[in-house]
């Protein structure tokens, strides 16, 4: 049988490429000064995906939220193999935080219908890892977090290894379920060529300058429309959406610069390293 | 995201400057493709846009996930299994994965066959971004040409039958030619092709230093006419792997360690002929040793490239006397000729590859281009044919010059490094012997220079200087314009003298730097053409002549000193062979 999946990912600045502009004044991330890519963990996630439909056969729709420069995403999506590809973008969702977004998201889901839904451990520009979880808890579904193996997937149940930091958990659990994977599960296949040369020519109906009714078929009938959803076409209340439906305030932004300071030297015998570990411990880098 | 093609500027320079838009055009044949096949190009914006998109992807793949697997692969090599099966260094299988998942196993095939219908000079540079990130990789990767081959001459049926999988990434290939006594000779072929009373062919013999022997479709030179002992009595076969094909043995070699080099037996294997009988070497394997000459040239460069980025990024940090090295003249000179080097072979090799995609054009056009018109018929034989004399010429300097310079370039980077070269610790010696196989296979140079000499003699390459010379320059390109003519009438007076020498030895003994010549001045010409366009590329032009123009006149010294001492004074010279208790 197949499974339809669904994976969710973020374009987010390219943390790499960082330079002096990179923060604005008030200590929030300049996204104008830093070029755009795919999260990495959410390719991962769209690699277990396509892996799961080539060994299963399905779907994979890959939805993301974002303005409609998030567009390339998705017709990075494609390039790799996805089949569909929708972006949520409404201005009202500005400004969302983890809460809101995993709302938004998964009001969005929902009229997916999935048996799966994929996310990338965490984004690269906020670390919070919380989307995810968030998801799943909106959903009701049961969510299972870094994973690195799916061991087997048979009728609804799936059996993931997780890595738990210390060591591995090996889980069973029912679909319809929320996986979040790491970067360490699978390495994300390239672009396919054709496949490249075909849909980056596909369209968002925002991105034409003026579309006509002619243009949209034109582009659908070819397989090349990417979908965008409001959150009037999701059914997502505004109050739980953007700002009002966002109560992480950020209190104070520190910019910390780590420097170099006094060091002393231990000697590489027993005790010495017995002093090392100790001294670690007590200033709670280790332990 | 580290990106092979995006970091190589010398790359970019050649796909904006070069009229890869034209070879668009030819390649599309007027953007008909597109009602057939969703994802050919409508246009030449589209076309170029793709093989942008296509050379980035796969810059990314080579310097993300290819590169970094290069030293274990050329410390593991291949392994023959007791089943005669080969198991490849896991770094190459990933690899070859990877390449057929981001659907560039048919680089230059038809549309209707899985390909990416694109012109060999895309090709060429993709095979350049592939031996950089592992040179090894190149001799599976760059065997497109079998399918290439196959795709030219062999029937319908054939091509049905093993283009699509080759094109997937699915088989892979291998061009079956040399045998124990059938090296660069190989109008001695030996292995027996013979057809059953139904006319079914059948493969009977051994073949020896087979690069990836163990792939699936091996196109296998025989002799069918047993009663004519040279190369009219060869012909092209294919063979599918399977029990009547049986590697023997895998080579221990000095480098290209995940390229499995296989001794093979066919045991009276199926076989099914391409194309007619006994064109086999003088058409086929003619036609696939050209593009296959290219392709060498192109792994030497992407070998250059690795070696020297090394070097100029070691000098820069290593520091002696409390400076960097890269302060001494003597390794700034290094660092300069070995990057001057390789822009003067990549330049060369791409565009012999630019004039062999033009070349393909008329032929195509001749061939299926129903041309009405008797003197646009007459108009494009004359062009095939012009451009024909050029690569000729042109692809043993590519092959013979890149080859070169890639073992130069790698020696030169072991200098830059000293002691830590010499190490395991450094892929540079791992370069060095990677380029050394470069000047050997698919042709030594000391026969590429043989193939390209008769070009120099016979005036095509004045003939080609005169055309690319032939426009208006800007005025600080025409002193070295003047420089150039001036090599050309020592070039003219070079020929002349051989020519009027008895024999042919003469000519042979002096081949190799005549051609040299010929190579400084072509190389010159292309460069000056660069300097047209851009102040970077105008220095290296100036460099480039600054220093070859001296050894353009030391050369001419020599081949006019009628002197003949290593071909007459052989026994004196050389001595007796030595002979051992």
């Amino acid at each position: 049988m197949g499974y339809n999946c669904v994976v969710c990912a973020k374009q987010v600045p390219d943390t790499k490429q960082i330079t002096g502009d990179a923060m604005k004044e008030d200590g929030t991330v300049n996204r104008g000064a830093l070029p755009t890519i795919f999260n990495p963990e959410d390719l991962n996630a769209l690699e277990e995906a396509l892996a799961i439909r080539d060994a299963h056969g399905g779907t994979v729709t890959v939805l993301t939220m974002g303005p409609p420069a998030a567009c390339d995403l998705l017709r990075e999506s494609l390039f790799r193999g996805a089949d569909r590809g929708i972006l949520i973008t409404d201005r009202r969702a500005a400004a969302s935080d983890t809460l809101a977004t995993s709302y938004i998201l998964a009001c969005a889901v929902r009229k997916l219908e999935p048996d799966i839904v994929l996310c990338g451990r965490q984004a690269i520009d906020g670390d919070t890892a919380q989307v995810g979880p968030q998801l799943a808890e909106k959903l009701g579904f049961p969510v299972v977090t870094y994973l690195e193996q799916l061991q087997s997937l048979e009728d609804d149940v799936i059996r993931v290894k997780r890595n738990v930091g210390n060591g591995w958990e090996v889980v069973s659990c029912k679909l319809p379920v929320l996986l979040t994977v790491m970067e360490t599960a699978n390495t994300p296949r390239p672009r396919a060529a054709r496949r490249m040369m075909k849909y980056k020519k596909a369209l968002a109906p925002l991105e034409l300058a003026d579309a006509d009714a002619g243009q949209l078929d034109t582009l659908k009938e070819k397989g090349l429309l990417l979908e965008a959803w409001t959150l009037d076409d999701i059914g997502a209340e505004m109050a739980w959406c953007g700002v009002d439906g966002s109560p992480t305030k950020v209190h104070r932004i520190q910019s910390v610069v780590l420097t170099g300071g006094e060091y002393h030297e231990l000697p590489p015998t027993d005790e010495g390293v017995a002093e090392l570990i100790g001294e670690l411990i007590e200033e709670h880098t280790i332990g | 995201m580290a990106n092979f093609y995006t970091d190589n500027e010398d790359i970019q320079f050649h796909f904006e400057h070069m009229d890869v838009a034209g070879l668009a055009g030819v390649m599309e044949e007027g953007f008909r493709f597109h009602d057939e096949f969703e994802f050919a190009p409508t246009d030449v914006e589209d076309a170029l846009d793709n093989y942008r998109r296509i050379l980035e992807s796969l810059g990314e793949l080579a310097a993300e996930e290819i590169a970094p697997t290069a030293e274990e692969t050329d410390l593991v090599g291949n392994t023959l299994n007791e089943d005669g099966s080969v198991t490849r260094a896991p770094g190459i299988d990933n690899a070859l994965k990877r390449l057929a998942q981001a659907e560039v196993m048919g680089f230059t095939l038809p549309y209707r066959f899985g390909g990416l219908n694109c012109p060999q000079l895309v090709y060429t540079m993709s095979n350049d971004i592939i031996s950089r990130a592992d040179a090894s990789l190149m001799n599976i990767y760059g065997l497109q040409g079998i399918a290439e081959t196959i795709s030219a001459f062999a029937s319908e049926e054939i091509k049905q039958q093993y283009l699509p999988p080759m094109a997937s990434g699915k088989w892979t290939g291998a061009m079956v030619l040399t045998e124990p006594d059938a090296g660069s000779d190989l109008q001695a072929v030996k292995t027996r092709a013979y057809q059953d009373e139904d006319g079914n062919w059948f493969v009977h013999g051994v073949k020896r230093f087979i690069t990836n022997g163990c792939g699936e479709v091996l196109l296998v030179l025989c002799r069918t006419e047993p009663e004519i002992s040279d190369g009219r009595g060869l012909s092209l076969l294919v063979v599918e792997r399977g029990e009547k094909v049986k590697v023997r043995r895998l080579e221990n070699k000095l480098g290209i360690h995940g390229s499995p080099t296989c001794e093979i037996f066919f045991d009276n294997a199926p076989a099914k002929l391409i194309g007619e009988r006994q064109r086999g070497l003088i058409t086929y394997v003619m036609s696939l040793m050209n593009g296959a000459r290219i392709g060498i040239a192109s792994q030497a460069i992407g070998i250059g490239e690795a070696a020297y980025r090394v070097a100029r990024d070691y000098a820069h940090s290593r520091k002696q006397f409390d400076t960097a090295i890269e302060n001494f003249p003597a390794v700034r000179e290094l660092l300069v000729n070995m990057s001057v080097d390789l822009q003067a072979a990549r330049t060369l090799t791409y565009y012999s590859t630019y004039y062999v995609d033009q070349e393909y054009g008329v032929l195509r056009e001749m061939e299926f281009g129903n041309v009405e018109d008797k003197d646009r018929r007459r108009q494009l034989k004359q062009k095939s044919r012009k451009l024909g004399r050029c690569n000729k010429m042109l692809t043993p300097m590519s092959k013979y010059y890149a080859s070169e310079m890639s073992m130069r370039v790698s020696n030169d980077s072991m200098a830059v490094l000293g002691g830590s070269g010499y190490m395991k610790d450094y892929p540079v010696e791992r370069n060095l012997r990677d380029s050394r196989i470069t000047t050997i296979y698919e042709g030594t140079s000391q026969l590429q220079v043989i193939a390209a000499v008769a070009g120099v003699t016979s005036g095509t390459a004045g003939t080609f200087l005169e055309m690319r010379l032939d426009r208006d320059w800007p005025e600080d390109v025409a002193p070295l314009i003047g420089k150039i003519r001036e090599g050309m009438d020592i070039m003219a007076e070079c020929v002349e003298f051989i020519k009027s020498q008895p024999g042919t030895s003469y000519r042979d003994l002096h081949a190799r730097r005549l051609v040299d010549i010929a190579v400084y001045l072509v190389v010159a010409s292309l460069f000056c053409d660069h300097a047209a366009v851009s102040e970077k590329k105008k220095k290296v032009a100036e460099y480039w002549l600054q220093w070859r123009m001296p050894e353009i006149h030391m050369l001419k010294e020599q081949i006019l000193s009628g002197d003949m001492a290593a071909v007459k004074e052989f026994e004196a010279l050389a001595g007796p062979v030595p002979v051992t208790e």
